[in-house]
């Protein structure tokens, strides 16, 4: 008993290792689907006259990985550049009435 | 049944004066009132500020900490924008080469007339900055325009400025729906947030005048464009009007706009117009 408890604990990391589905790595098409909709994002956020200095840096970060072939790092990139520019335009959208409350009246 | 009626009618009755008081209100609010925007902005800075001599607000950091105001006094005797004058003199009397010079653009010369900058042309519908116009002088004259960003325009506008030194900031805004809008989208620039930062001008410059923002002390809004162009110890050079916005929005994260975007001239007519009042003091010197 006391020894088929061990090789259990021993085996089931082993078994876990083997046999689960390791993350699959990026490849081009992620990269390309990710840095098309934080493209997209990101210029709409240009359109509204609110773009942030970080997204534009998030974007080219994410360009420069998928030019190297770092696909997994491309996709981290431009998944954070469109949260950056879909923040971004949200504040754009809310700030439309929302900067009244700070006016001096 | 009576009781019913009687209360129904009370509660439509109260309901209507409710809103009879209330709706001029809100149509006054969304009506754009200079006079009243200025005289509220001025209020607010003087009763926060009742120590501060009104015309003390337009030296910025200095009107809020005394020994930072003891300094810059002293640093006044040597001021480091003394070149940057020099240089914007050389430059406003010296020729293009057509022949013309400067003076030829502007009422009076050019000399004592930074106080009326920015002012609403009614023939183009926008704001027109005092930059804008100098660089519109020189392409009517066959000359290239220069940065809004650099010493050449900083130079010319400082000796401008100084030649208006303690005259009233003296902003019009005519009698065109044009002219009023351009005043409410600068007043919605300066208010509106932006950046990762989330911050607006007025985040730093009414919400905390006098406080400090690392190793700086935030200069009130009030009077804040009356000391342009300022040199700044931390450019180790001069800056302009333009230069300011553009830095100021880098700071909180938002991409800045083009030098004298529409946005940027309104903000500059919405500061300058609610400091009506208040003497030119630039060129400035800043940390």
């Amino acid at each position: 008993m006391k020894w088929s408890f061990v090789l259990a604990m021993l085996l089931a990391p082993m078994l876990a290792l083997g046999l689960a589905p390791a993350a699959r790595a990026a490849n081009e098409a992620d990269y390309k689907a990710a840095y098309a909709a934080a493209d997209a994002a990101s210029k709409e956020a240009a359109g509204l006259r609110h773009q942030w200095t970080v997204t534009v840096s998030a974007l080219a970060a994410a360009k420069k990985a998928g030019d190297g072939g770092d696909f997994d790092r491309a996709v981290a990139a431009a998944r954070e550049a469109e949260a950056l520019a879909k923040a971004s335009i949200f504040q754009a959208t809310s700030e439309k009435e929302a900067w009244k409350a700070m006016e001096i009246r | 049944m009576k009781a019913r009626s009687a209360l129904l009618l009370g509660s439509l009755g109260a309901a209507l004066v409710a809103f009879a008081l209330t709706s001029p209100r809100v149509v006054a609010a969304d009506k754009v009132d200079p006079v009243a925007d200025a005289k509220a902005f001025q209020n607010f800075f003087f009763q926060k500020f009742p120590n501060v001599k009104h015309e003390d607000f337009v030296n910025g950091p200095y009107s809020m900490n005394a020994d930072m105001k003891r300094q810059w006094q002293e640093k006044e005797e040597f001021p480091p924008y003394e070149f940057a004058l020099d240089a914007g003199k050389d430059m406003f009397t010296t020729p293009f080469k057509n022949g013309k010079t400067y003076a030829d653009c502007f009422p009076n010369g050019g000399i004592g007339i930074r106080q009326n900058y920015p002012y609403f042309d009614t023939k183009e519908g926008k704001v027109v900055t005092l930059e804008l116009a100098l660089n519109r002088c020189r392409e009517a004259n066959g000359e290239a325009p220069y940065s809004y960003v650099k010493d050449e325009m900083a130079s010319l506008t400082a000796y401008m400025a100084f030649t208006s030194r303690g005259k009233p900031m003296d902003i019009k805004i005519p009698d065109d729906p044009r002219a009023l809008a351009a005043f409410e989208n600068g007043k919605r620039y300066f208010y509106t947030r932006r950046g990762q930062m989330n911050f607006s001008c007025a985040s730093c410059h009414v919400q905390s005048p006098g406080e400090r923002i690392r190793a700086e002390i935030l200069a009130p809004a009030l009077g804040i464009l009356n000391a342009m162009p300022i040199y700044r110890s931390e450019w180790s050079g001069m800056g302009t009007t333009s230069r300011r916005f553009v830095t100021c929005n880098s700071q909180t994260r938002a991409v800045p706009l083009e030098p004298q975007a529409d946005e940027y001239r309104d903000v500059e007519y919405f500061l300058s117009y609610v400091a009506n009042g208040l003497p030119i003091s630039g060129p400035g010197a800043r940390p």
